[in-house]
């Protein structure tokens, strides 16, 4: 009888505690605390960002749900984790507290025989002064909250343009360590689109900003693609896209400071330079949501089990090495922790061990070094996979059964390009491995007949679907374990 | 119709010599009997990666 504990509800760790139950018996439980009551599916937060669905359309809420398949949901968010229990008990521990609205603050301990942390990111809009919706000047797609938010400014700028005001608009990263270029990348091309759809785009200047060497780079190096009789980098396809949309770009460009109406950056030349701009949508960069660790004398071992950035350390070397040593090798399998085995990370709160994009930064010492992403289809993969080992291992196993190294798995992706059944499009793509691997692909780190992207009508049918797909799958509705991650 | 008066923000020289596609290219991409075939095969090469990952692991 054991009982496991998921902290986050995300795609990961909805993932993993949907799969535990489904695999475990009726004597083990499963537990997942989570701060938000309801489920987010994020991609589609692109959408409700540019006013073509309401918050209510990506979410749904996630106590019903479980308590339909026998999951018990705390609304609470992890503050403490005792692996070793206390001096008294040394049965391990998380310490919880309270975000249900009356019951604000109030702090609860839950027992636990293994552990997912699944708590994804800390929006660590902080990182840049003026960067955000709360304290800041500028907008967000990373919630549903901060995406009708963003929409709601849109509206009102159109309002201004249809009477004949011409803006300016900044898109892209707001920090020059930041990550997830990918939905930046799907909020630009959407925004143009439905600009272009409401017959205002002749009086928007519209300019993407971010911390990739080049476009196209999307935090994982970029990618080359076999077209037209050549290999080709995704630089191109890029450019193209934005060249042919008028999208203007500044690139390896780290935002230092964000005011009312003005950004300022400077890039890895040297460049200090400020962008006056009417509607800025900077996305923020990521750290971990800052749990920390006690031993059983109520020690503080927080930086034994957790990186700096607050992320999860797991199977693999932390020690810093210069970014031509690192192999895909060096990427975590298990996703367990090496000081307690029945502790285990999933998503993006597992430590990334290297960067997958070179990393550089500017001469005042400023970071210009894209985050590896890990959102999607990998968190999905890693959380079902943790799941599995688990599931072993409270049956027996000595040790995790299953891996999903992001350097042995690919990926498919749909980037939405303007949402209409008839003329909107989506860059459809698919990466194999997600880590480069020069290794066993030489010459461009990655199987060029598993990897390729297209743009067209297909992939935004493909990514309606998708969205539907995936919130019958999320809500746990009959056949969801036939849908693939 | 209003200009504005604020400082042009910096140009990446990259832009003007970036590769467009051509007219057939962008027609392509909304042709609905192509976009058909296309989802097909966009489809099939998605589950060739669902299938490679289920048998790494």
């Amino acid at each position: 009888m054991s009982r496991i504990v998921v902290l986050g509800a995300g795609v990961a760790g909805h993932t993993a505690a949907s799969f535990l139950r489904s695999w475990l018996g009726k004597d083990d439980s499963v537990v997942v605390v989570s701060p938000k009551p309801t489920y987010n599916w994020i991609p589609s937060n692109i959408w409700v960002g540019v006013g073509l669905m309401q918050p209510a359309d990506v979410t749904f809420a996630l106590a019903p749900v479980y308590e339909r398949h026998g999951i018990d949901f705390r609304q609470a968010r992890a503050v403490e984790l005792h692996p070793e229990g206390t001096a008294e008990d040394p049965a391990p521990f998380v310490v919880a507290e309270s975000t249900r609205a009356g019951h604000e603050g109030e702090r609860e301990s839950i027992r636990y025989d293994f552990l997912i942390n699944a708590t994804g990111p800390k929006l660590n809009f902080g990182a840049t002064p003026g960067l955000g919706p709360d304290a800041g000047f500028s907008h967000s797609v990373c919630t549903e909250t901060h995406a009708h938010e963003t929409a709601r400014r849109l509206d009102a700028l159109v309002a201004e343009m249809k009477a004949g005001a011409r803006k300016r608009f900044l898109v892209g990263t707001g920090h020059g360590a930041c990550t997830c270029e990918g939905a930046a990348f799907e909020y630009i091309v959407n925004l143009e689109f439905e600009l272009r759809q409401r017959g205002v785009r002749d009086r928007a200047d519209i300019w993407w900003i971010s911390n990739e060497y080049e476009l196209g780079d999307f935090g994982m190096g970029g990618m080359h693609l076999s077209r037209g009789g050549y290999i080709t980098p995704s630089k191109i396809f890029t450019e193209s896209l934005f060249a042919e949309r008028g999208l203007n770009w500044i690139t390896r460009a780290h935002v230092a400071q964000v005011e009312a109406g003005r950004a300022h950056y400077e890039t890895i030349d040297g460049a200090v330079r400020a962008f006056d701009f009417d509607f800025a949508m900077l996305l923020p960069p990521f750290a971990g949501v800052g749990l920390k660790a006690f031993d059983r004398a109520g020690a503080d071992i927080t930086p034994a089990l957790f990186q700096p950035n607050g992320f999860m350390k797991v199977d693999t070397s932390y020690a810093p090495k210069p970014y031509e040593q690192w192999s895909a090798k060096d990427w975590p399998h298990t996703y367990q922790s090496p000081a307690y085995p029945n502790l285990f990370a999933a998503g993006i709160a597992f430590a990334p061990p290297h960067a997958i994009s070179r990393p550089y930064q500017t001469p005042s010492g400023a970071p210009v070094a894209p985050a590896p992403p890990r959102t999607g289809m990998p968190s999905a993969t890693i959380g079902k996979a943790v799941a599995r080992s688990i599931v072993d291992m409270a049956g027996g196993a000595p040790g995790p059964t299953h891996r999903a190294s992001m350097a042995e798995m690919g990926a498919a992706c749909v980037a939405s390009a303007g949402a209409s059944l008839v003329s909107g499009t989506a860059a459809s793509m698919t990466v194999f491995p997600i880590v480069p691997d020069f290794e066993r692909y030489p010459d461009y780190g990655r199987d060029l007949r598993s990897t390729f992207g297209e743009v067209g009508l297909a992939g935004h049918w493909i990514k309606v679907i998708l969205h539907h797909l995936f919130l019958h799958k999320a809500r746990l509705r009959p056949g969801w374990r036939l849908i693939p991650e | 119709m209003a200009t504005d008066t604020r400082p042009a923000p910096h140009l990446d020289p990259a832009f003007s010599s970036a590769t467009r596609p051509s007219r057939l290219t962008v027609g392509l991409r909304t042709f609905l009997p192509w976009q058909l075939v296309r989802f097909v095969v966009i489809n099939l090469k998605m589950l060739r990666i669902l299938w490679r990952n289920h048998h790494a692991h």
